[in-house]
């Protein structure tokens, strides 16, 4: 027992907090901005509607390794974009905590967008037109209004987006790369350790993410069904 | 007490055109017409929840809309309830929370006035409900309640008692016609109840096709629809093709009979409606205003039965007549007297 505990206390857990505030941080801008799309996207007309609508699913269609090349392309220090960031704003976003952020919303985000969109179209538009008939305002209305009504999609978006978030390899590796303290995800520790034969390290990680994330999961989901009241079981 | 609306508007919905001129000054306003003819289109366009491509709403004096002056004045300014045929309670909030969904002042005055709310709506002791637990009639109330919760100056009811039974449509009648005993505001109804809007409404506008055929005292255009559309959609069964004859009245060719009529007769006329309640066999004697045909089908239902009376010759429509179920001769009836207050020279549309 006690060469177990010696043994986690020795450790590098930095993996851990790397990977739970990337993970938090993503999923809060994929909530907001995924809402923010599915709105635009609903409220668009047809032509427009299908053209947006592949461009914000794409992220999640292309492998990741596919995205991390756009991405590098965009933020890299060496292309304009990356330049202008760095030099005028001093933002880097290559090898740094903010590329794991940029990264895995980027990945996640199609899937809080996809819910939060089926469900928002699945919301009686009388409901809207209650609403305002009633005096509220556009803002008010989505969020006391529409957005419970749509619940359990908005609900299961948030869920999946964290998960995403918390499992995302690919991208995260070619943006910000795996730099111990700094970037180091859990996913990519995994990779690293098994890598160098070090079954019984990647093992204990496997076991971590598996408790975290189930573990917020089902927080996620008590939180939520309280405001699901309306839902009924069939 | 009055309370005028204007209101003229054109929108185009794909292949759907309405195009309307309406003023009323009465304050139960009813809009009849079957499904589709843009009644709907028609209360949404007067709450601002869709706008027209052209035209001008105005209400006791404020313009709402008008596209030559550029005014369209969102629907939270308009002071326009809308009370919806699926009610449109929002499922995520509780009673109390949907009612002071329309309240925009500070939260002690919030909760007293939604307390007051809910007792004049015979709603204590379900505030705390979501409305997916609620009866048909308290989801009415509460839909009535969040409605008048905002003080509008107009209400518009669209179909309030479709899709439901006979029971809970006479409750939930008996509940609005106390409420719109109170309501000083002017209430615009539709429905595709003749029914309803005959008891509920002085003044009905008849809608077709996105077209107003016609406008008037309720009364009025039921008892003298002039045209044929309208005779129809009032629920007139009988329409024969007919002429003007000498002497105020009218010949029916298929029938080989002139009709006196109460009413006035020009050369527009190019049908007769009989209204079939007020037909009723004739004596065996001769007569003015006398069908002779030959009995026909029988259909019962349990409150009367109706009687079709077939012409002597081919080549035109059967008249429709109706009586109480136990009486057994009327099955053997010949000849029907059609008074004449009940011959309708009607015209078509225009």
């Amino acid at each position: 027992m006690g060469a177990v505990l010696d043994y986690l206390g020795g450790l590098d857990w930095s993996p851990l907090w790397i990977t739970l505030q990337t993970a938090l941080a993503a999923t809060f801008l994929s909530f907001f901005l995924g809402l923010w799309a599915a709105r635009r996207v609903v409220a668009a007309g047809p032509r427009v509607k299908a053209v947006l609508d592949g461009l914000l699913t794409l992220p999640m269609v292309l492998p990741p390794t596919a995205a991390g090349f756009f991405l590098l392309l965009i933020f890299s220090l060496r292309r304009p974009f990356g330049s202008f960031l760095y030099e005028q704003l001093g933002i880097r976003v290559v090898q740094t905590w903010l590329g794991c952020v940029i990264a895995a919303t980027v990945i996640a985000f199609p899937l809080m967008y996809r819910n939060a969109r089926a469900a928002l179209e699945q919301v009686d538009v009388n409901l809207v037109y209650a609403a305002r008939t009633l005096g509220m305002g556009e803002a008010e209305l989505f969020w006391r209004v529409v957005v419970p009504t749509a619940g359990p999609g908005v609900a299961s978006g948030t869920v999946l987006t964290f998960a995403r978030a918390m499992g995302e390899y690919g991208a995260t590796s070619m943006l910000a790369g795996n730099i111990a303290g700094k970037t180091g995800t859990i996913s990519q520790r995994i990779a690293m350790v098994i890598q160098n034969g070090d079954y019984l390290t990647a093992g204990v990680w496997v076991a971590v993410v598996f408790v975290i994330a189930f573990a917020v999961i089902l927080a996620m989901n008590l939180i939520s069904s309280r405001g699901m009241g309306h839902v009924e079981r069939w | 007490m009055a309370m005028s609306l204007t209101m003229e508007a054109e929108k185009r919905l794909g292949s759907f055109q309405l195009s309307l001129s309406l003023t009323s000054g009465s304050r139960r306003l009813g809009i009849l017409g079957p499904s589709g003819c843009g009644k709907s289109l028609t209360l949404k366009l007067l709450a601002g929840v869709q706008t027209p491509d052209r035209g001008r709403i105005e209400l006791d004096g404020r313009t709402l809309y008008d596209s030559a002056g550029k005014v369209d004045l969102p629907p939270r300014q308009r002071r326009v309830g809308y009370l919806f045929q699926n009610y449109a309670l929002f499922p995520a909030m509780t009673v109390a929370q949907n009612l002071a969904a329309g309240l925009h002042c500070p939260r002690a005055e919030r909760q007293r006035r939604v307390a007051r709310l809910a007792e004049q709506f015979q709603l204590t002791g379900l505030e705390d409900r979501h409305p997916g637990r609620l009866s048909g009639g308290q989801q009415q109330r509460v839909a009535l309640a969040r409605m008048m919760a905002a003080e509008p100056e107009a209400i518009l009811l669209d179909e309030p008692f479709s899709a439901m039974d006979v029971i809970l449509r006479e409750e939930l009648q008996g509940q609005m016609r106390a409420f719109l005993t109170d309501y000083p505001g002017l209430a615009v109804m539709v429905s595709h109840s003749l029914e309803e809007l005959y008891h509920f409404c002085d003044t009905l506008a008849v809608l077709d096709g996105g077209k107003l055929l016609a406008c008037g005292p309720t009364e009025a255009v039921f008892r003298h629809p002039e045209q044929i559309r309208v005779a129809r959609l009032t629920g007139c069964r009988n329409i024969l093709p007919a002429r003007p004859a000498q002497g105020q009245s009218l010949y029916l060719p298929g029938w080989d009979v002139t009709l006196r009529t109460a009413w006035p007769v020009n050369a527009r006329v190019t049908a007769v409606g009989l209204r079939a309640p007020a037909l009723r066999p004739a004596g065996e004697s001769g007569g003015e205003n006398v069908l002779a045909g030959r009995p026909g089908a029988c259909v019962s239902t349990p409150f009367q039965t109706r009687l079709e009376l077939l012409p002597p010759g081919p080549g035109t429509e059967p008249v429709w007549w109706e009586s109480l179920p136990d009486d057994r001769e009327a099955g053997n009836a010949g000849r029907l007297f059609v008074p004449p207050e009940a011959v309708l020279p009607l015209r078509e549309e225009g």
